[in-house]
C-alpha cells in the first residue's frame, strides 16, 4: 500500500507540471502588451522596451514558463495589485473557506448518492424508485445557482431558519454551531447536482452487480437477502461508484463559484469572479492553480480509497 | 412480489418521458422560432414608471417588468434563443473537436494517440468549470468567449468515449478489409468509422447538451458572459439576483425557464440513449429477484404423461418442471416437463448442449433462475418429500447452500472478487449455523483441507482472482459442503479447467460423493465426463429429457438417435481413425418449438410421424425410458 501511494505520488507530479503549463499557455493568450498596459498608450517604444526586458517579456517562452515555475516552487504567486498582498496569502485564506463549503457538501451528496441509489436499485420499478428517479432528473437539471435563490427566499427571508449569506454572522457568531447554521443552505444547494449523478450511477452499478454471478452464488449458499444487497452487491458497486465520486469532486469544487456568489460565502470561487471581473489575473492564476492542484491530490485519494476496497488492483 | 416485466413497463414509462420532453422542448424552440413574429413589446425597452411590476398585474406585461421596466416576457424568449444559439453552438464546437481528436488518437493509435489522451487528461484534471473560468480571465468577459470556454471543457468527454470506440473499430475485420481493398486512411475514417461512432456521438451530444447550456447560463450569471444590452437567461437571473427580495419574480422566471429547458432535454437525452443502447431494450438491467417467480397453473399437470418417479424414496424427486423465460412477447420454454429422481448418494448426470435447458433445470430446483425474465410454471421440486416450489422467501434461503449446495461452472465469475475464499466460505457457514466468525473460519479452513489445497490456512485470506483456475474449482467445491447438504449440483464445474485438472476434480467430488452420502446431480455437455462419475444419465434436448437410464446401458446402446450423435461426439483413446462426426444444425429455438419430436429437423431417421403430436418417454427396460418412436434398438 505504501508502495502504492508513493508510486501514485509520483505519478501525480507530471499531472501538476500539466496544470502549470496549461495555467501559463491561457495566461499567455491574452491579448495585449503588458508593458504598454502599465506604461499607457503613450510610451516612447524604448521605454516599452526596457520593461519588456525588466518582466523578463523579451524571453523565449519556455524561458519564462521556467522563470515562472520555479517562482512558484519557491511560494511566489505574485502580488495582487487590488488587494496589494501576495496572492498566496489570499488564496491560502479564501480556499480553506472553499474547502469546508465544498467538503459538507461532498459528505453530503455521497451519503445521499449512495444512498438514494442503492434504495432505488433494490426497490426497481416500485414507488421509492420513481420518486428517487423523479428527484434525480429535478436535481440534474436545475440550474444551482437557482436553486440557492430559491432557497434562500424559502428558508431565509420567508421563514427566516437560516441565514440567506456569509460563512459568520457579524455580531455574536464565530463559533461551530454558527458556522453550520451558516453552511447548511449553500452546501444542500451544492450537493444536489452531485447528489443526483451519484444517485443514478449507484443505482445502475448496483443494477449491473446484482445480475453478476456471484450474488446468484451468495443467495445459492442462503446469504439472506439483505446481507447480499449491503454487503455483497454495495462493495462491488463502490468500486465503480469512488471513481464517480471523485469526478463529482471537481463539479463541487467548480460549482462552489455560484453558490459562494449567492450565498456570498468569502471563498476561492467568489475571489475568482470579482479578481476576473477587475483584471486581477495573477489573484485567478493563483486561485486556479491551488484549486486545480487541491483537486488532483483529491483524485489521488479516491484512487487509494479504490485500491482499499478492490484486492484485484493491488497484485 | 413484484411484476415480472420490468421491460415493457418501464421502458413504456421512459418513452413517455422523452416523448413529454422533446414535446416541452418543441415547444419552446417553436417559440424561440416565432418570438420575431409575435406582437412583443421590445426587449430593450425601457419603462421607469412600470418597473418591477408583478406578473398578470397589467395585461400588457404578462410576466412583469424588471428593474428598469423592461417587459419580462419578451426578454425571456429573447433570451431563451441566446441560451439555446449558445449551448447548442458550444456543443457543436465541443463535439466536431473532442470526436475528430478521439477518431484520430483511437484509429491511429501508437504516439498519436499517446500524445493527444495526456493532453486530454491534462485538461481533465481541473475541475470543470473553473478551465472555463480561466479561459474566460484570459479571454475577457463576453459571450462569444464563454462559449468557447465551454466548449473548450466539454471536449474531453467527447474525445474520450469517441476514442473508446474508435479503438475497438480499429481492430475489426471490416477495417482491415477496406485498408486491404487500398482505400487511404481519410476515406476509411469518413466511410467505414465515421458511421460506426455516430451513435456514440450522438448519446455524448444528447447527455452532454443539457449541462453546456446550463454552463454558459452560469457564467452569464456570473456577469461573465452575456454583456448588456445583451441578455441571455443566465444575465437575466443575475441581474434579478439584486431584487430578489423585493421582486423575486424578476429572477424566479428566468430560473424556470433554464430548469425547463436542460430538464427536456435530459429526457430526451436519456430516450435517445435507451434507443441506441441495445443493453437496455431487452431489459437486460431488470433487477434479479431473489426467488424465481413461480406460478403454477393446474399442479402436476405432465402433459406428456411421462414416468413420474416412483416414490419418494430418493432424496430428490423432480416432477413436470416447467421453466420458461417470457422476454417482450416471446416465451422461450426453457425446461419443458421435465421428471427424474436421484437416490441417497447417488449421481445422476444431466447431458445436453449449450441452451438444452440443463443449466435451467437446475437453477430452477433452488428458485435461482433469475426472475425477470424466468417463471416457473408447473412441476414439483421434493426434497425429501418437501415441494420446494412451495416455500417462501426464508424457507428457500434455509434449504440453499444447507441442504442443496451448488457448485457453478467458471470460479473467477461465480465467487466474490472482492472477499477472501475463507470469508466467503465462514459466511457460507453462519448463514445457517449460529457460529461465532472464527469458529466458522477454522472449518473454512478445514474444508479447503478436505479439497487438497495446500498451505489452506494462508490461502484462506486469498482473494480468488489470487488463486488458479483448479483451485478456485476446489474452492467452490469447499464452500458447497460447508453445511454437509444432502444434495450437491455441480453445474459444469469442469468446464473451465484444462484436462488434467479437470481429472483432479471429478476424482474429489466423486471421493466427496462417496465420503459424505451426498447425491450428486451433475450437469455436462461431454458423455466422457459422465462416463467417469455418473451412476445414471439424462440426456436433455430443446427443454425436455429425451432419455434417461443408467449410465452403461445409455453408453453402450442409446436408444435416441440425439443420444447416439452425442456419444459419437467424443472422442476416444485408441481410437484414432474414428471420425467425430458433429451433430448437423441447431437446436430449434425454444419460443417456437415445431410440433412432435424436436430433433426430427436434425434426425437422419425421421419420418412424417416423427412430426406430429407429443411423443411420449417410453420405458425401453428397467430404468430406461426414451421420447422417440423409432428407438434405436428394439426394446428388450
Amino acid at each position: 500500500m505504501l508502495a502504492y501511494t508513493l508510486k501514485r505520488l509520483a505519478f501525480a507530479v507530471p499531472v501538476l507540471l500539466g496544470l502549470t503549463v496549461i495555467v501559463f499557455l491561457i495566461m499567455a493568450m491574452i491579448p495585449g502588451d503588458p508593458a504598454t498596459a502599465i506604461l499607457g498608450s503613450y510610451a516612447t517604444p524604448e521605454n516599452v522596451e526596457r520593461l519588456n526586458r525588466q518582466l523578463g517579456l523579451d524571453r523565449s517562452l519556455v524561458e519564462q514558463y521556467f522563470v515562472w515555475l520555479g517562482n512558484l516552487l519557491q511560494g511566489d504567486f505574485g502580488r495582487s495589485y487590488n488587494l496589494n498582498r501576495p496572492v498566496i496569502d489570499e488564496v491560502l485564506e479564501r480556499f480553506s473557506a472553499t474547502l469546508v463549503l465544498a467538503g459538507a457538501a461532498l459528505l453530503l451528496c455521497s451519503v445521499f448518492g449512495l444512498l438514494a441509489g442503492v434504495v432505488s436499485a433494490v426497490r426497481q420499478y416500485g414507488w421509492t424508485d420513481r420518486i428517487v428517479t423523479f428527484f434525480v432528473l429535478i436535481g440534474i437539471s436545475i440550474p444551482s445557482f437557482w436553486l440557492g435563490l430559491l432557497l434562500v427566499l424559502t428558508f431565509a427571508v420567508t421563514w427566516r431558519v437560516f441565514p440567506a449569506s456569509g460563512m459568520f454572522a457579524i455580531y455574536g457568531g464565530g463559533d461551530l454551531p454558527d458556522l453550520l447554521r451558516h453552511l447548511t443552505l449553500p452546501a444542500i444547494t451544492l450537493a444536489v447536482v452531485a447528489t443526483g449523478v451519484i444517485a443514478r450511477l449507484t443505482r445502475a452499478a448496483m443494477l449491473e452487480v446484482l445480475r453478476q454471478d456471484y450474488i446468484r452464488t451468495a443467495r445459492a449458499k442462503g446469504v439472506s437477502e439483505r446481507r447480499v444487497i449491503y454487503r455483497h452487491a454495495f462493495k462491488a458497486a463502490l468500486v465503480s461508484v469512488i471513481p464517480v465520486i471523485g469526478v463529482q469532486a471537481g463539479f463541487v469544487l467548480g460549482g462552489a463559484v455560484y453558490i459562494e456568489t449567492v450565498f456570498q460565502w468569502p471563498g476561492i470561487g467568489r475571489m475568482l469572479v470579482t479578481a476576473i471581473s477587475t483584471r486581477d489575473l495573477l489573484l485567478v492564476q493563483g486561485g486556479v492553480l491551488v484549486v486545480a492542484a487541491s483537486y488532483v491530490l483529491f483524485n489521488l485519494l479516491t484512487d487509494l480509497l479504490q485500491h482499499l476496497v478492490d484486492p484485484r488492483l493491488r497484485t | 412480489m413484484r411484476s415480472g416485466r420490468p421491460s415493457a413497463f418501464s421502458l413504456f414509462a421512459r418513452n413517455q418521458l422523452a416523448a413529454f420532453g422533446a414535446g416541452l422542448l418543441a415547444v419552446i424552440v417553436l417559440l424561440v422560432i416565432l418570438t420575431p413574429l409575435l406582437p412583443l413589446q421590445d426587449p430593450a425597452a425601457t419603462d421607469p414608471v412600470n418597473r418591477l411590476l408583478r406578473p398578470l398585474a397589467e395585461e400588457s406585461h404578462l410576466l412583469g417588468t424588471d428593474h428598469l421596466g423592461r417587459d419580462i416576457l419578451s426578454r425571456l424568449l429573447w433570451g431563451t434563443g441566446v441560451s439555446l444559439l449558445v449551448g447548442l453552438s458550444a456543443t457543436a464546437v465541443a463535439a466536431l473537436f473532442g470526436s475528430t481528436i478521439g477518431i484520430l488518437a483511437g484509429f491511429f493509435g501508437g504516439r498519436a494517440d499517446t500524445l493527444l489522451m495526456r493532453g486530454i487528461d491534462m485538461l481533465m484534471a481541473f475541475p470543470y468549470i473553473l478551465l472555463a473560468l480561466a479561459i474566460v480571465a484570459a479571454l475577457g468577459p463576453g459571450l462569444l468567449n464563454a462559449l468557447f470556454a465551454i466548449a473548450i471543457v466539454n471536449i474531453p468527454f467527447f474525445a474520450r468515449n469517441i476514442r473508446g470506440v474508435t479503438l475497438g473499430l480499429a481492430r475489426r475485420e471490416f477495417i482491415d478489409a477496406a485498408r486491404l481493398s487500398g482505400k487511404s486512411n481519410l476515406s476509411i475514417l469518413l466511410t467505414e468509422v465515421l458511421p460506426n461512432v455516430l451513435p456514440v456521438i450522438v448519446i455524448t451530444v444528447s447527455t452532454t447538451v443539457g449541462w453546456m447550456i446550463l454552463e454558459t447560463a452560469g457564467l452569464s450569471f456570473l456577469g461573465l458572459g452575456a454583456q448588456p444590452p445583451d441578455a441571455d437567461l443566465g444575465s437575466m437571473l443575475g441581474e434579478g439576483r439584486k431584487l430578489l427580495i423585493t421582486a423575486p419574480h424578476v429572477s424566479v422566471i428566468p430560473g424556470v425557464m433554464i430548469f425547463l429547458v436542460v430538464m427536456s432535454i435530459n429526457l430526451l437525452g436519456d430516450g435517445i440513449r435507451d434507443l441506441l443502447d441495445p443493453r437496455l431494450k431487452s431489459g437486460a438491467l431488470a433487477r434479479p429477484a431473489p426467488m424465481t417467480e413461480v406460478k403454477r397453473q393446474g399442479q402436476n399437470r405432465s402433459a406428456a404423461g411421462g414416468p413420474v418417479p416412483a416414490e419418494n424414496d430418493g432424496v430428490l424427486a423432480v416432477q413436470g418442471l416447467q421453466t420458461q423465460f417470457r422476454m417482450g412477447g416471446d416465451v422461450y420454454r426453457a425446461v419443458n416437463d421435465v421428471s427424474f429422481a436421484i437416490k441417497a448418494n447417488e449421481c445422476l448426470g444431466l447431458v445436453g448442449e449449450s441452451g438444452s435447458g440443463k443449466s435451467v433445470t437446475a437453477l430452477s430446483l433452488l428458485g435461482l433462475v433469475a426472475t425477470p425474465p424466468g417463471v416457473i410454471v408447473g412441476g414439483r421440486v421434493l426434497l425429501q418429500g418437501r415441494d420446494l416450489l412451495g416455500l417462501d422467501a426464508a424457507g428457500l434461503r434455509a434449504v440453499r447452500g444447507n441442504d442443496v449446495a451448488y457448485i457453478f461452472q467458471d470460479p473467477l465469475t461465480t465467487l466474490h472478487p472482492l472477499f477472501t475464499i475463507g470469508d466467503q466460505i465462514a459466511e457460507a457457514i453462519r448463514s445457517h449455523k449460529p457460529v461465532s466468525y472464527k469458529e466458522a473460519w477454522a472449518s473454512a479452513v478445514k474444508l479447503l483441507d478436505a479439497v487438497r489445497i495446500p498451505n489452506a490456512a494462508g490461502r484462506a485470506s486469498a482473494y480468488p482472482h489470487e488463486l488458479s483456475g483448479g483451485m478456485r474449482q476446489r474452492v467452490s467445491i469447499a464452500m458447497s459442503l460447508a453445511n454437509d447438504p444432502s444434495l450437491l449440483i455441480a453445474d459444469e464445474p469442469t468446464t473451465a479447467l484444462d484436462v488434467t485438472v479437470q481429472a483432479q476434480v471429478l476424482k474429489l467430488l466423486d471421493r466427496l460423493r462417496d465420503d459424505t452420502d451426498a447425491s450428486l446431480l451433475f450437469i455436462t455437455h461431454d458423455f466422457g465426463v459422465v462416463s467417469e462419475v455418473c451412476h445414471r444419465v439424462a440426456v436433455m434436448y430443446a427443454g425436455r429429457i429425451v432419455e434417461i437410464g443408467p449410465t452403461a446401458q445409455v453408453l453402450a446402446a442409446p436408444a435416441h438417435p440425439y443420444t447416439e450423435r452425442l456419444i459419437a461426439c467424443v472422442p476416444r483413446l485408441g481410437e484414432p481413425g474414428r471420425r467425430l462426426e458433429a451433430i448437423p444444425g441447431l437446436p430449434p429455438a425454444v419460443n417456437d418449438l415445431p410440433p412432435g419430436c424436436a430433433f426430427a429437423e436434425r434426425c437422419p431417421h425421421a419420418e412424417d410421424a416423427c412430426r406430429q403430436g407429443e411423443i411420449a418417454l417410453d420405458t425401453l427396460d428397467a430404468g430406461h425410458a426414451v421420447r422417440c418412436i423409432k428407438p434405436r434398438r428394439g426394446a428388450a
